[in-house]
């Protein structure tokens, strides 16, 4: 039956910072919900035309094909740094780096801690699913204790290869970030919140007031082998214990 | 005209880098380098401008990455072990066509090695260092002014091919002091405008930059333009000195240091009516061999002097071939070496 769009009013569509590309990522993975929050977050700030996104190595190294913003792709782990001479050369610019668990809490972690540190006025996105997704799905400093991949076969065994860090915490313990949060995509209320989050750590460096760190926990159903509500509820059941929901640090209140 | 006065090698290239209108300076310290990161940690910020002191060489590079891809001009430096772990960072900014200078005071290695002059990391300079097919431009200074007028060199040629440019020095430059005449000072207002910049994306589609492509086809499409980009280069850009090369009989090869000692050697073998002349190289990326290839058709030796194992030697002999002998002398370690050993070598070629 034709329906009639007379009367219709849109409420909801693509946000206008979101390009067409189609995006890179497994069916039921949370990138995607991720990389339209920040669009809308970008887009109710109005700051696409001062924007610059880092793509980071792994899953998410085509970034800068999803925004209508000027982007830079940085090597492994240094998205961090490759921000702080972004934003020191351009302090008009706002500087969002987008980065994986890997990424940001293991071959990163220097430049990670010190950016945080020296309190740039940047955003950092921490993406992390506990897993290496790219590479085949191996193990992650995030990979919780017992969880199989790649590199743990039989489980990871904390005696052997050490616990899940948690990042943000470590972050959370320095004098100069302004705000460490940790978020959640697996429903509706956890998207709306985890956008609300963004869009302050952005409004924060738009304000001036320094670093904001948003990690968000995500699913990967692909090396998880788990369907994607499997996955949802993976992580509300079980991630959400290890790694809790909610503001670490709001100094920019 | 500049002003003149004493200063350190280390100094100099941090005010040239200054004069050059470098905006953006990130570094670790390290041993014999130190002077440069203190000097741009007293003047750069007075000048409304970035130093900010990294948590590590890796951080150092990828700082100068992001300031280069925001458009201003950017600059590093350390020694040796320091730039070893610069080397993916320089790989990155080579691969995204990102203009950027690099300072190596060289020192003593391998592994943590020494802090006294050495040039062991001609290699790592010259034929690539990091992954992948690329160059850098590589300026070997061989005196304190010179290291200056290269550092101004160095910013322009990085701006004009937007390619990372090293500034090749060692321990005995960054430490000597000597008399300079600095040049007058860039306004980098006045520089030309770089329009694939990551200034935000007002008014134009989004500048992206990036050295990656997973289709083979369009990465061996980049590869093509980098490499077209470095013929054009060693088309235009060779810099060399000769000295008391008209009549001689043997020439030594050296740069930086060494061709500074070796021009004491010249002016002593040509007293003992040894005629010896000097092949200096200023460019060791593009090296200068067709005019020593020219050089060597007219003498009967090419003495390669360095202070590493022979590592220069390899492109004296590409250049050289079977025109003229080419033997090396060399020393290690970060032991400098005195025109008296270099003269006793010359006499066993001489005549």
């Amino acid at each position: 039956m034709p329906v009639n769009t007379e009367n219709m009013v849109k409420v909801f569509g693509r946000p206008k910072s979101l390009t067409d590309a189609r995006f890179t990522y497994c069916p039921g993975c949370h990138h995607g919900i991720l990389t339209r929050i920040i669009a809308q977050a970008i887009d109710e700030l109005e700051i696409a035309e001062r924007t610059v996104t880092i793509a980071p190595v792994g899953c998410a190294v085509f970034a800068y094909l999803w925004y209508k913003c000027d982007a830079v792709q940085a090597s492994h782990g240094r998205a961090s740094a490759v921000a702080t001479g972004l934003k020191r050369a351009n302090p008009n610019l706002v500087v969002i780096s987008y980065q994986g668990d890997g990424d940001f809490a293991s071959i990163g972690t220097a430049e990670s801690i010190h950016a945080a540190n020296r309190g740039e006025n940047i955003t950092v996105i921490f993406v992390n699913n506990q897993v290496y997704g790219m590479t085949g799905g191996e193990m992650a400093p995030t990979t919780l204790v017992g969880q199989r991949t790649t590199t743990t076969p039989d489980g990871r065994d904390p005696a052997y290869f050490g616990y899940p860090i948690r990042f943000s915490e470590l972050i959370a313990t320095l004098d100069a970030p302004v705000y460490v949060t940790r978020q959640a995509l697996y429903d509706t209320r956890r998207i709306m919140d985890a956008e609300k989050a963004i869009k302050k750590a952005i409004r924060y460096q738009v304000e001036g007031k320094g670093y904001s760190l948003v990690e968000v926990l995500t699913t990967c159903p692909t090396n998880w082998h788990m369907s994607p509500l499997e996955a949802n509820k993976h992580v509300a059941e079980v991630v959400t214990k290890a790694f809790p929901l909610g503001d670490m640090v709001d100094r920019g209140k | 005209m500049g002003e003149r006065k004493l200063m350190r090698g280390n100094e100099v290239i941090a005010e040239a880098a200054i004069r050059a209108g470098c905006q953006c300076y990130f570094a670790y310290p390290i041993t014999p380098q130190a002077e440069l990161l203190e000097h741009m940690a007293r003047n750069m910020p007075r000048l409304g401008r970035t130093f900010v002191q990294a948590e590590s060489e890796i951080g150092a590079i990828n700082m100068v990455y992001g300031a280069a891809a925001a458009g201003v001009r950017a600059m590093t430096s350390s020694s040796s072990p320091g730039i070893s772990l610069k080397q993916e960072g320089i790989s990155y900014i080579a691969g995204s066509n990102l203009p950027a200078v690099i300072v190596n005071i060289m020192r003593g290695g391998p592994g943590l090695g020494d802090i006294a002059p050495a040039q062991g990391d001609y290699f790592q300079a010259t034929k690539g260092g990091g992954h992948g097919d690329y160059h850098m431009i590589v300026l070997g200074p061989s005196t304190v002014p010179e290291a200056g007028e290269l550092t101004m060199l160095a910013f322009d040629l990085a701006d004009k091919y937007r390619i990372p440019v090293m500034i090749l020095a060692d321990g005995m430059l960054g430490q000597m002091m000597e008399p300079v005449e600095l040049p007058a000072p860039v306004d980098p207002a006045t520089l030309p405008k770089k329009e694939w910049a990551l200034t935000g994306a007002k008014g134009r589609d989004p500048n992206i930059i990036l050295s990656f492509d997973l289709d083979p086809e369009i990465l061996k499409r980049m590869n093509l333009e980098l490499q077209e980009k470095y013929r054009k280069i060693e088309e235009n850009e060779v810099r060399y000195e000769t000295y008391e090369t008209d009549d001689a009989d043997i020439v030594i090869a050296a740069y930086g240091t060494v061709a500074r000692i070796a021009k004491t050697v010249v002016r002593r073998a040509r007293a003992e009516g040894i005629k010896l002349g000097l092949f200096r190289p200023i460019t060791l990326w593009p090296f200068p061999y067709e005019p020593l290839r020219e050089l060597a058709d007219r003498v009967d030796t090419v003495l390669t002097v360095e202070m590493s194992a022979g590592q220069m030697w390899d492109d004296v002999r590409l250049a050289v071939g079977e025109r003229a002998k080419t033997p090396f002398y060399g020393e290690m370690g970060g032991v400098v070496t005195t025109p008296k050993k270099i003269l006793s070598e010359v006499k066993r070629y001489a005549g």
